[in-house]
């Protein structure tokens, strides 16, 4: 049974970790959650990203978040990644299995998966 | 939307834009009725905009100028033979007591009737996106009951952000097991 207690224990061990996370320098990685998005399957796929940046030990430098419509809805689910100095990377129809992909190839190998960005799609 | 739970998702999206600071889910099954309510203390809607919400041509995002959110809500239950009601206040009216609450109701032996699906990771995907703002959960039915409020979860953790993988995974564990030993299904 969960309890409170474990609450507990997960701040104890957190706040002895100072995250600094400044924005700027880590790695943004951005779901589209917006009516389009949901409708499309954008809560699972946002959920395996959160699953295996933490599993890959990826937390510190890459952030997971959520946005509104990106405007591409028949793309969606949408994801983009952004980098400190690098052009933006625009994932479409995802879901888990390529999202599982994309954290293991480009936020942890990276190396961009070409095959499932917009340019990809578009050709 | 193939789940109500999605129809959660994102019309307590609304919720968020509106600037509230406690969001209130609450799911109450009886016999064959489901009432689903969102109540935020978010800044309101004018009668106007209460009005106009409902129409799908309407919308507060500014890439397009459509939004689905609240009539595809209200397209769910009304397919049941439900229905779908709104009431807000604004600060103006009210600086005290200002929000907007969202109900609709189901009847869940309707052949139209969508399943509620995955509340749960409804819920913890609202907390990891919005970990600054409170969420009350509660499902009642027959006795039983699911029920989480981040702002117990907020006093224990202190600054540890609710975001944090490790609360997600506790959050999506406690609301599993309390529906594992509760007669609510998913």
């Amino acid at each position: 049974m969960k309890t409170l207690a474990e609450l507990q224990a997960i701040k104890n061990r957190m706040k002895d970790k100072v995250i600094l996370r400044d924005g700027l320098e880590g790695t943004r990685v951005v779901v589209g959650m917006a009516t389009c998005g949901i409708a499309a399957g954008a809560r699972p796929v946002l959920n395996e990203l959160v699953k295996d940046v933490a599993e890959q030990n990826l937390a510190d430098k890459v952030s997971v978040t959520q946005t509104g419509c990106i405007g591409i809805c028949q793309y969606e689910p949408v994801v983009e990644v952004f980098e400190a100095g690098k052009e933006k990377t625009t994932y479409v129809k995802m879901n888990p299995e390529k999202a599982k992909r994309i954290v293991e190839e480009h936020l942890k190998g990276g190396k961009v998966v070409a095959e499932y960005t917009i340019g990809a799609a578009q050709a | 939307m193939k789940e109500i739970s999605l129809n959660i998702l994102d019309i307590a999206e609304n919720s968020m834009k509106a600037g509230a600071s406690l969001t209130q889910i609450l799911i109450d099954e009886t016999d064959n009725k489901l009432v689903l309510s969102i109540v935020d203390d978010g800044c309101g809607m004018s009668p106007e905009i209460v009005r106009s919400v409902i129409d799908p041509f309407y919308t507060t995002r500014t890439t397009r100028k459509v939004g689905m959110g609240v009539p595809l809500l209200k397209l769910a239950c009304e397919q049941t033979g439900g229905s779908l009601s709104i009431e807000s206040t604004t600060e103006e009216m009210d600086p005290e007591n200002h929000g907007t609450k969202v109900t609709a109701t189901f009847y869940t032996d309707h052949i139209d009737f969508t399943p509620l699906g995955d509340v749960v990771s409804s819920i913890t995907t609202l907390i990891q996106g919005h970990p600054d703002t409170d969420f009350l959960f509660r499902h009642t039915k027959a006795g039983s009951e699911v029920e989480l409020d981040t702002r117990q979860i907020r006093e224990i953790l202190e600054d540890v952000p609710l975001s944090s993988f490790e609360v997600i995974q506790w959050i999506e564990s406690f609301l599993r097991e309390q529906y594992d030993e509760s007669a609510i299904n998913m």
